[in-house]
């Protein structure tokens, strides 16, 4: 059984992804599946919430690199947040800060694509 | 010196490395490794039997990695042995996030890692068995570099 799991939600055109568990090579191909879902479905707008994200190798860094620069070309892109400090680490060791927007909250990282327009969902 | 050897055989597939994390985690853990350098010498070895499985032996889960971690008073050294295709050290360039980004790169990070986590990293080649060492010193200062060191 997977020790790794990505769950959905939608705030408005934004799509989140909630990141659970440990993100290895054999894990990785899990998120790329749920970043290739979002390109099909043209959910060009990502937020990666990394709050119950407990472990990342380098596979796992490797999918964000390999979709971002396309995301990107498609007028979206992948907004990193909430990450557990031993987790940041692992991005900050590969430089990651300099490539992605990575902050505090989900909610600092939707309101950097409302920036940009996207409106979020009424809250209920 | 006095040291403490354990041992662990996996087949060469990625479904074994979160059992490859919790070797190591159990056995540096006993050995009064920092929670830090615990988390550093996991991920090194994760990187290391990643690169094993995918470019020594091709993704062929049919071969063996064999682990050891061995304990001596100043250092905590975890060595992997495979029977694959060697890595050259030497032919290893640095990564690039944003040249790997414009290609679309999934890997290309697991030797850079290691090198940054680990004190330090050597290879060899005996017969056809090739060797990975990684080390972590207690007192975390790097030691003078030796024959065969490689980072």
């Amino acid at each position: 059984m997977s020790n790794f799991s990505v769950g959905f939600r939608t705030n408005g055109s934004i799509q989140v992804l909630d990141l659970k568990g440990e993100l290895d090579a054999h894990t990785a191909s899990e998120l790329e599946a749920a970043i290739q879902k979002c390109r099909r479905e043209n959910r060009c707008k990502i937020v990666v919430n990394g709050e119950n994200l407990k472990y990342i190798s380098s596979a796992g860094l490797g999918v964000f690199m390999a979709y971002i620069e396309e995301l990107r070309e498609q007028g979206g892109d992948i907004k990193i947040a909430a990450l557990q400090p031993k987790v940041y680490n692992v991005f900050d060791l590969l430089g990651f800060p300099m490539l992605f927007d990575i902050v505090q909250t989900e909610e600092e990282a939707v309101a950097r694509f409302q920036q940009n327009g996207e409106q979020p969902d009424e809250p209920a | 010196m006095a040291q403490s050897v354990y041992k662990l055989t996996i087949p060469s597939s990625t479904r074994y490395l979160e059992d490859v994390r919790h070797f190591v985690e159990t056995h540096a853990r006993q050995a009064d490794l920092s929670p830090e350098a615990v988390e550093q010498l996991k991920m090194a070895v994760d990187e290391a039997c990643t690169n094993v499985i995918e470019h020594a032996y091709k993704g062929k889960g049919e071969h063996q990695i064999d682990i050891a971690v061995i304990v001596k008073p100043d250092r905590l050294t975890v060595r992997i042995r495979d029977e694959g295709e060697s890595f050259d050290p030497k032919a290893y360039q640095e990564p690039d996030i944003f040249e790997y980004a414009r290609r679309h790169k999934k890997g290309g990070f697991g030797v850079h890692i290691m090198r940054r986590l680990m004190d330090q990293v050597e290879y060899r080649k005996r017969g056809k068995i090739n060797e990975c060492c990684m080390t972590k010193y207690r007192n975390n200062r790097t030691p003078g570099h030796g024959e065969g060191q490689d980072g």
